[in-house]
């Protein structure tokens, strides 16, 4: 285990990385997560280091080894490592992720400067995916996986996942 | 410090998560409702992960002559380092929501003051693991809240778990010579210390849940020294079984 502080990704590397999704939520790609924090190449082999969302996040070992196959598609031999800090947060989510997340159904979470009494279901200003009110109310802190929460929505009465907030 | 007394006192962190862990997979299929459930289920997968990330550091430190594997399901029971609390039957969910409270109220502290270690690798952990541990207490205060000030019969069955769990916290303070060594080498946390503020955290809580703070002076303690009690050799013949029965088996 090693500490990366800043993110260092070899440009070259992108448009391999960008092909593999996150498997529990398949619109999202690893980078638009923001999950991968190192990647070169280091004589002739790509060393790529990523950091779970959660520590017993079970996708982890998969987005591992497709990463492995993403290379390998392109004869390139590649090395995943796990590392823990810093931790990841909900804010290493590109823009073009939380857009992704709110057309597949799954309100994004909070921005850097949101109220944190909305978390706590205090304040209402979590949008419904589905119908864009802010009527919502939790149901419960925790959800289909370990990184989202059970929300519905008071105005279209639909359920919807909304992805937690990590700072 | 002596790589033996890090793996050590690194053990008597994850058995806690490891363990607690375990109780809470047992509720799988069997919550509640679908909510707690799910919720339950989370919190283990959680603490299961966390203890990887320890264990994974203890095999390293062992040379890698042991793997996570080994740790978690080749020890025999006195050579687990867990607290009593956390071995503690589900019963029923008072007491599943006691056991976690008495018990996240605990490790939050104890993680926040961990992220300030000397060790690289465990302030990482720690660092990692609060964010978490953070969301298991809300949910955890939230029930004793809810089940204290809800009906007759909720108040009731969560006052008999308080009042049965009770004596199992003080051995969460307790200082074990691999605590004492970790903590003089500015790698571990004096647990002692947390005593004060945790009861603090813990009537409060209680309080406003309408319920009675016990008044126990009596308390139990040996599973930090690895004496155990009853429930842990069918809590492990049940981990262990699968390991135990296919050596080497690999998912």
């Amino acid at each position: 285990m090693t500490i990366e502080l800043e993110q260092h990704i070899d440009p070259k590397l992108y448009s391999i990385l960008e092909k593999v999704s996150d498997p529990e939520i398949p619109v999202l790609s690893i980078m638009d997560m923001g999950v991968v924090r190192y990647a070169q190449v280091i004589d002739n082999v790509v060393q790529v280091k990523i950091t779970p969302t959660y520590s017993g996040c079970p996708a982890m070992d998969v987005i591992g080894d497709d990463i492995i196959n993403a290379f390998k598609k392109e004869n390139i031999e590649a090395k995943v490592s796990l590392i823990l800090s810093p931790a990841w947060t909900t804010d290493w989510i590109t823009p073009r992720g939380r857009v992704a997340l709110e057309q597949y159904g799954i309100a994004a979470p909070l921005e850097e400067n949101a109220d944190k009494e909305a978390l706590l279901g205090n304040k209402k200003i979590i949008k419904c995916p589905q119908c864009g009110s802010t009527d919502t109310k939790m149901i419960s802190q925790f959800g289909s996986t370990a990184c989202k929460a059970l929300f519905q929505c008071e105005s279209c009465l639909e359920p919807f996942d909304y992805f937690k907030c990590l700072k | 410090m002596e790589k033996e007394n890090l793996i050590q006192y690194i053990y008597g962190i994850a058995d806690n998560a490891l363990i607690l862990g375990q109780r809470l997979s047992e509720l799988c299929g069997h919550g509640p409702n679908l909510e707690t459930d799910i919720a339950c289920t989370n919190i283990a997968l959680d603490l299961l992960g966390q203890t990887r990330s320890y264990y994974q550091y203890a095999a390293k430190l062992a040379g890698e002559k042991v793997s996570e594997d080994d740790i978690a399901f080749l020890r025999t029971e006195r050579q687990y380092k867990n607290v009593l609390l956390v071995e503690q039957p589900n019963n029923h969910f008072g007491y599943v929501i006691t056991r976690q409270f008495f018990y996240d109220a605990f490790h939050l502290l104890l993680l926040q003051e961990l992220q300030n270690s000397s060790d690289e690798t465990l302030s990482a952990i720690a660092k990692k693991a609060i964010k978490e541990v953070s969301y298991h207490q809300r949910f955890s205060s939230d029930w004793i809240k809810r089940l204290g000030d809800g009906t007759e019969v909720s108040r009731q069955k969560i006052q008999e778990a308080v009042n049965d769990l009770w004596k199992f916290t003080d051995e969460l303070f307790q200082l074990t010579e691999d605590d004492k060594n970790a903590v003089e080498l500015g790698i571990g946390v004096d647990v002692s210390l947390l005593k004060e503020k945790y009861y603090q955290i813990v009537k409060e809580t209680l309080e406003e849940a309408t319920l009675i703070v016990p008044e126990l002076k009596w308390f139990r303690k040996g599973g930090k020294e690895g004496i155990h009690s009853e429930h842990m050799g069918y809590l492990l013949s049940d981990l262990q079984y699968m390991q135990r029965t296919y050596p080497n088996m690999k998912w």
